[in-house]
């Protein structure tokens, strides 16, 4: 019983600025500045409607780039001995320890018109024009957020029981039928959590559009940022936007919750 | 097989560390210029520590850093234990709870928080957004990998041992500090170190919670990313990244040793 | 032990909260200063720290990026500063929002080296809440190496040449934005027409394909860098871009004939703030000769100082970037405080332009 009290103040920190922040965005989303309900600013929204879509669509091309080169990096390194492992997991983990801003400015100098990858393929007689495009954007979300791809998926394929893997073998599997069934199944929790770790901080994100983008289009993260900190200025929009954001992450996600019923995955991040 | 995944390996590895070498030896370069190469120097590092903004920044960041972690490791933990012990539909809730900061997406977590601080400081006059606010916010996002950290250690206990502490006479506080904790130890120390990484890397709530009077290392970086950026930051964050690197070996050599004694145990 | 452990994280954070809650001591008063980047002497003489060390006031030294990310973050009250120099039409409209304190000018007597002709502004029209800082013009910066000195006659409409495709940055603010489109179009920029204002956002949508980026003071380092070749800016950064150590000797810059914005950019005093004598000290120590010829020198827009300006190089003075002659400043234009109703149609027509794609976004990589 007195155990169960020791969350008491987890459970009065979490609530006052969790829970209630959390209603105040609903609250500031269906009034108008003098406080008076109204929908408006949820119609309003509808004009973002496409601004959303993009950005779900970029954060999720983003995401499955990220599963893609993080699928093989993972196995590899779970399939070496464990000390090896340790070394090749913090080497994964140790470009995050870098300030995130610093390391996205550091590819404006690498991708620009006159940048030093241009400055490389001219001595083979070659040009790159991504700075400022959407691409350049999309590289910008897998470099950030490869390490919560890796990491996760790692730490599933680390617990796998290599002997599941010699059954098939004496089974007579094939290296591609292992993969497909029995590999692939087993890592389902992990790359459920690396898609949510990936998804969400990509499609929200307002820096890497800001920086690698050249701003040339926003996305829905950069219009939030407006109503709040820049050219915008409208909170209960911005409110309303925070709002719809959330629900879309929220529905995204438990789609991919409803494909795997495992627990979370997270706490064996950095183990 | 085997040299194609070495191949494969060095790519993503050089694709990670590209922009890191980029930024090191830009630290060491002779010019305010971001392409050009100016010859190498050691200004940056010299002009770095009488950059009021970038060590004030750097202080305010550390602080919140400090104090974020250790917060938020105390509840944290205190929280696994209590969640640890409940059932049904309240362990749920807290939970539900604990994964509200996880899976809301940065932005809507600062600006959320952002207009509460507003709201109490133009009603009560108090919480003047600034170190304050900016600290009950990483507290607050840093919380639940505290949790998440501890939980997993929990479960792997022998439940019986706090128990037999009891038995033989321990207070529960007693049989606490000296049973459970030594055993979820592991689980405690990695859930500060990601309490303490999270906060000194954060951008987004911070941007949103810093007022103006305490703004961290990231925040001054970014207004600097709008202009061109000192190559004093880039000296800062290869003397940080060179300093997590020691932290890194040594955290590794120790969690290895730990590993070793793992198996002899068994 | 564990009660222990709850007291002292108790101690810490009250500590934390309250070191930073109380003012430091009595004697000691922190002005939070609010102002553009790049835009007060911090190398040379280093301005506040003088002001520190003479006064013993301390300064609390913030930059914004532009007039409305600066209007937006005051107005939610995430942050109070004492001390801002923001735009003449954002003054207008502070002003009339109450957010601006009235200055008492017995504790600002250098105010009489302001020159007549930056008062009395219709932002401000009795003089009663700001004292310019600086002025300028609106223009265009190019790359000579790549940009046709005879294209330059199409004034505005340079901006809209297919020819410099993807070589074109764009301001990173609404309203300096769509003054070049108003101005493009022939309209002025303080329209309240909103057909206007929608010919306006037709022509920035129009241009947008051309577009590389929108840019605020990134914008130095990237024609320095030659990555773009063309590029609107204020006067008074020709100095970083061409003639200061990183410049490029390649860039020029000139005024359309279409007419331009003049601004003026001027201190005032929040009305929120504990401190207004400190602050109109500030202010004051702001307009001493010596610390404004530190200031013009160093961030090189146009003073409003009489004594200073002849104290100033002759040859920025002389330079018709940074002091225009007649014929140029006679089609300029200052911009007004814009009704609310036009305003939001503004901030509208610019986030549809931002979120606006010109192309399909399904695939970003280059087909």
């Amino acid at each position: 019983m007195k155990k169960r009290l020791s969350a008491a103040p987890f459970a009065v920190w979490m609530g006052i600025f969790t829970v209630v922040p959390m209603a105040i965005v609903l609250w500031f989303a269906f009034t108008d500045e003098n406080g008076a309900f109204t929908l408006r600013n949820i119609a309003e929204i509808w004009q973002y409607s496409g601004t959303y879509v993009d950005s779900i669509w970029m954060g999720a091309l983003a995401t499955v780039i990220c599963l893609v080169l993080a699928y093989p990096l993972a196995l590899s390194i779970a399939r070496k001995a464990e000390h090896v492992q340790r070394t090749m997991v913090m080497i994964v983990m140790l470009p995050m320890w870098m300030n995130f801003l610093l390391r996205t400015y550091a590819w404006m100098s690498l991708l620009e018109e006159n940048g030093l990858i241009n400055h490389l393929l001219g001595q083979i007689g070659l040009h790159w024009s991504i700075i400022n495009t959407d691409a350049a954007v999309v590289l910008g979300m897998v470099y950030n957020f490869l390490p919560f791809m890796i990491l996760p998926l790692y730490s599933v394929m680390a617990k796998m029981d290599n002997r599941v893997i010699e059954a098939a073998q004496d089974l007579g599997s094939n290296n591609w039928q292992i993969l497909r069934r029995v590999i692939l199944p087993l890592s389902a929790p992990g790359i459920v959590s690396g898609v949510t770790m990936v998804f969400v901080p990509a499609v929200s994100t307002f820096v890497i559009s800001k920086l690698l983008g050249g701003s040339k289009y926003m996305m829905i993260g950069d219009v939030i940022e407006s109503m709040f900190m820049g050219d915008g200025c409208n909170y209960n929009v911005g409110a309303a936007l925070s709002l719809v954001l959330m629900v879309l992450m929220l529905i995204c996600m438990s789609l991919m919750r409803r494909v795997d019923n495992g627990e979370d995955e997270l706490g064996g991040m950095m183990a | 097989m085997k040299t194609l995944s070495k191949i494969y390996n060095g790519i993503i590895f050089t694709f990670l560390y590209a922009p890191i070498v980029v930024l090191i030896v830009y630290s060491f370069n002779d010019s305010k210029n971001r392409v050009q190469w100016g010859g190498f120097t050691l200004d940056w590092y010299r002009d770095l520590f009488s950059n009021e903004l970038i060590l004030e920044s750097l202080a305010v960041t550390l602080q919140i850093a400090v104090l974020a972690a250790i917060i938020s490791t105390v509840i944290g933990t205190m929280a696994a234990v209590g969640i640890f012990n409940m059932n049904g539909r309240l362990r749920r809730a807290m939970e539900s709870l604990n994964n509200i900061p996880m899976v809301n997406p940065e932005i809507v977590t600062g600006i959320s928080m952002m207009l509460m601080f507003v709201a109490i400081y133009r009603a009560t006059g108090l919480l003047q957004p600034g170190f304050a606010t900016l600290l009950i916010a990483h507290i607050t996002f840093c919380i639940p990998y505290v949790v998440l950290q501890v939980m997993p250690k929990l479960r792997q206990m022998n439940k019986h041992m706090y128990e037999a502490a009891l038995d033989l006479g321990c207070t529960p506080f007693a049989a606490f500090f000296k049973v459970v904790l030594p055993e979820i130890m592991p689980g405690v120390i990695t859930g500060a170190l990601m309490a303490f990484t999270m906060s000194l890397d954060d951008f987004v709530i911070s941007y949103f919670n810093s007022g103006s009077t305490a703004q961290n290392l990231s925040v001054t970086i970014y207004s600097m990313t709008k202009k061109p950026v000192t190559p004093e930051v880039n000296a800062l964050s290869t003397l940080m990244f060179g300093s997590v690197l020691i932290l890194l070996v040594i955290v590794n050599a120790r969690q290895v040793r730990d590993l070793k004694k793992q198996k002899e145990r068994r | 032990m564990k009660k222990l452990a709850c007291l002292l994280a108790v101690c810490v954070v009250c500590g934390a909260f309250g070191g930073c809650d109380v003012q430091p001591t009595k004697e000691t008063v922190t002005l939070n200063v609010y102002n553009w980047g790049e835009y007060i002497d911090d190398e040379i003489l280093d301005v506040n720290a003088l002001f520190e060390q003479e006064t013993g006031i301390k300064i609390n030294y913030k930059t914004f990026e532009s007039n409305e990310s600066m209007y937006t973050l005051l107005e939610s009250g995430a942050a109070e500063y004492d001390v801002v120099i923001p735009s003449d039409y954002m003054i207008g409209k502070m002003i009339q929002e109450g957010m601006l304190a009235k200055l008492n000018f017995d504790n600002i007597p250098n105010y009489k080296y302001i020159d007549e002709v930056h008062k009395g502004l219709e932002y401000d029209p009795n003089n009663e809440y700001s004292v310019p800082y600086t002025w300028g013009t609106v223009g265009i910066f190019y790359n000579k190496k790549y940009v046709d000195e005879a294209d330059l006659a199409q004034g505005w409409d340079i901006l809209w040449n297919e020819k410099y495709a993807g070589k074109i940055f764009m301001f990173d603010n609404a309203r300096d934005s769509f003054m070049i489109a108003l101005k493009k179009l022939g309209y002025s920029m303080n329209t309240t027409n909103p057909a206007e204002w929608k010919a306006a956002y037709d022509a920035l949508a129009e241009q947008k394909p051309l577009v590389q980026g929108y840019f605020m003071d990134q914008v130095f380092q990237k024609m320095t860098n030659e990555e773009g070749w063309l590029a609107p800016y204020y006067s008074g950064d020709g100095a970083n871009m061409i003639t200061g150590d990183d410049g490029n000797e390649d860039i020029g810059y000139f005024v359309p004939h279409q007419g331009t914005n003049l601004f003026v950019d001027a201190m005032c005093v929040l009305a929120t703030t504990k401190h207004q004598k400190e602050a109109e000290q500030y202010i004051n120590f702001m307009c001493r000769t010596d610390v404004a010829v530190a200031n013009a020198e160093y961030i090189c827009y146009s003073t409003p100082h009489t004594e200073a300006l002849e104290l100033l190089d002759p040859e920025v003075v002389n330079d018709p970037m940074f002091y225009p002659d007649e014929e140029v400043l006679d089609k300029t234009e200052v911009f007004i405080t814009l009704d609310d109703k036009t305003l939001k149609l503004q901030k509208d027509l610019w986030i549809k332009l931002k979120c606006l794609r010109t192309r399909p976004s399904w695939w970003p990589f280059p087909s």
